[in-house]
């Protein structure tokens, strides 16, 4: 073939036109692709409602229950447990519960309907650990004389106090999440719907 | 060679490029005379590829990627191990090399990176190679962290919790993006199954890939050395370097030695201590995955210790965001800043041989910075430990960002012409 062949731009045209054709093709055929590593419709459907029966809750204790494969942590505190968040107030990073972290009903102190009963997801919002409960207070507990009693994440060293709510400086950002829930009973918590009806 | 074979060479010659391509990478591709053992962790890092490879076809045929509770409520692919290791005959030593081999892709690994970094083996114009080599460093991280996962236990579970976590601290996308990595709204079943997809299949192909192009473009420019001094200036008549010896077969016979080596100290840790105090297999990942509680003390595998130090030492917001966001890019960015090497060394010498004072010690401050990062990386943070790794970051990164002054400024001794060898 010369060099000086004249190109024949009809055919230069379609084949621009062909490939664009096919590369769109192509793009569109990694749609369902990307679509299979997102949540299967049964993980979506995993998210139902749990029962807790917290009638064996003695105060200062806590029990754990799985909803959406997630701790939610249920805290039976005790008056001395409440009195400490007069205390945590000033180093908390979010005394007033103003970040979306929990339903309208526990934006408060306490942070949850009754003040006796903490109900929290147990999961640092760093990134994800569970933490664990430090519930001795001052020097005792192994975390300084000025400790009024908390969580501790054993990731990243994030604190909280017996609200879930974060210490200041802290690789955990916000407060820990309050799930939304109802009490059926007295003494039957619903974690995971608070739908009135 | 009989004239049978001669002849059947040459049938293949002309229908495959053998011949020609044995010559260019082995017989004839010309390496420099004076390597040292630093040169050795290159070829070994091949050899644990091929370890990690074939030990991985034969541990498939009995593991099970799924985390259901089998009869006596254990995870069935956290029991599949435990079967590996208790029934399936010679099943504990193929596991063995395969879990020891991963520490082991690592400590080779960070050799024959430290290797690049004293002889200025990243310097023009080997920086496509060294590109090439931080992102092999990049995916077998990946693969380290995903293989991680499949056995199912505490540690297992929670690391993968975490390290996915990373990626929701991302403005905007973050959230969604875990869930897409996830394939749930939790680590669970279809975490497992695509990471046990990804560390068979695709991570391990494109490891391959990227081996490849690092040989090539090694090739292509050809090997530095101790001295730093570029063999390819001075030929003899034929154009082949005067200090340059066939690497078939000088360093194929030397890389033995270098094997035989290894393999001494690799078995003797597979045989005796194939845990390695807890530091190769931690022994929180002895208890099967529980969603429901953390161990008290996690830390990962020691070879993330000195980035995940880096990670955790990021504890001020900025611009808005959150410390965790910072974190994240503090750590990727502490992987991502070796492939700049080339371009932030501006000293007129590339070995450690003929730089000065102010080099070595700049270096030594960073070797000592990346252990102690390493270090405060197993251990629980506290206040004391988090400030010593702030300060250990700093110097990680300064290292880097401060080269292209200190490097000038550096009085470096003047290159030989040729390389040293005695």
């Amino acid at each position: 073939m010369s060099v000086d062949q004249k190109m024949d731009s009809g055919r230069r045209q379609l084949l621009v036109a062909t490939s664009a054709a096919g590369g769109v093709a192509a793009v569109a055929t990694a749609v369902p692709f990307v679509a299979s590593l997102t949540p299967s419709e049964r993980a979506k459907a995993a998210g139902a409602p749990v029962e807790a029966d917290i009638s064996k809750l003695a105060p200062g204790e806590m029990m754990t229950v799985e909803w959406r494969g997630k701790p939610v942590w249920i805290l039976r505190r005790t008056p001395e447990m409440l009195s400490s968040l007069e205390k945590t107030d000033a180093v908390v990073s979010d005394p007033e519960s103003g970040k979306e972290m929990q339903p309208e009903y526990a934006k408060n102190k306490h942070r949850s309907i009754k003040p006796e009963y903490l109900i929290a997801v147990g999961i640092c919002t760093h990134l994800g650990c569970s933490p664990s409960d430090k519930f001795k207070v001052g020097a005792e507990s192994g975390m300084g004389e000025e400790w009024h009693g908390g969580f501790l994440c054993p990731c990243h060293g994030s604190k909280f106090d017996l609200s879930g709510r974060v210490y200041k400086s802290m690789p955990a950002p916000d407060n820990l999440e309050v799930p939304p829930h109802k009490y059926l009973s007295d003494t039957t918590i619903l974690i995971g719907d608070d739908s009135k009806a | 060679m009989t004239t049978k074979s001669q002849e059947l060479l040459n049938w293949i010659d002309d229908r495959f490029p053998l011949t020609s391509t044995w010559k260019a990478h082995l017989s004839e591709y010309y390496a420099p005379k004076n390597f040292n053992f630093w040169y050795f962790f290159g070829s070994l890092a091949l050899l644990v590829l091929v370890i990690q490879i074939l030990t991985g076809i034969f541990l498939v045929m009995h593991y099970k990627p799924d985390a259901s509770l089998n009869a006596s409520g254990i995870p069935v692919a956290f029991a599949s191990v435990e079967y590996i290791m208790r029934e399936v005959p010679g099943g504990w030593l193929i596991r063995y090399l395969h879990s020891t081999g991963a520490s082991a892709f690592f400590i080779v690994v960070y050799l024959h990176m430290f290797r690049g970094l004293l002889y200025g083996s990243y310097r023009k114009p080997r920086e496509l190679i060294w590109i090439f080599g931080t992102l092999i460093f990049l995916a077998l991280m990946a693969e380290a962290f995903m293989g991680y996962l499949l056995p199912w236990g505490q540690m297992s579970f929670w690391g993968a919790q975490v390290i996915v976590n990373l990626f929701s601290a991302i403005p905007v996308i973050g959230p969604d993006l875990s869930v897409v990595i996830r394939g749930d709204f939790v680590v669970s079943d279809a975490t497992l199954n695509r990471f046990f997809s990804f560390h068979v299949i695709a991570v391990p192909l494109v490891l391959i890939g990227l081996v490849l192009a690092h040989i090539v473009a090694l090739h292509e420019v050809g090997s530095n050395n101790p001295d730093g001094v570029e063999i390819k200036k001075k030929k003899d008549a034929n154009g082949i370097p005067l200090d340059g010896i066939p690497f078939h077969p000088y360093y194929t016979v030397k890389d033995i030695v270098g094997v035989v080596g290894f393999l001494i100290f690799f078995t003797a840790i597979v045989f005796f201590a194939p845990e390695g105090g807890g530091y190769f297999l931690e022994y929180n990942n002895f208890i099967p995955a529980d969603p429901l509680k953390t161990p008290p003390h996690i830390a990962p595998v020691w070879y993330f210790t000195p980035f995940y130090s880096i990670l955790r030492a990021v504890t001020y917001p900025l611009f808005g965001i959150d410390a965790k966001f910072w974190g994240v890019v503090a750590m990727g960015a502490a992987v991502v800043i070796i492939a700049f090497l080339p371009w932030l060394d501006r000293s007129p010498v590339k070995s450690i041989r003929y730089k000065g004072g102010l080099f070595k010690g700049v270096l030594a401050v960073f070797v000592v910075s990346f252990f102690i990062l390493g270090y405060l990386g197993v251990l629980p943070p506290t206040p004391g430990r988090t400030l010593v790794a702030q300060i250990c970051s700093v110097i990680y990164f300064a290292f880097f960002l401060a080269m292209p002054w200190y490097s000038k400024l550096d009085q470096c001794k003047p290159e030989p012409d040729r390389v040293t060898f005695k």
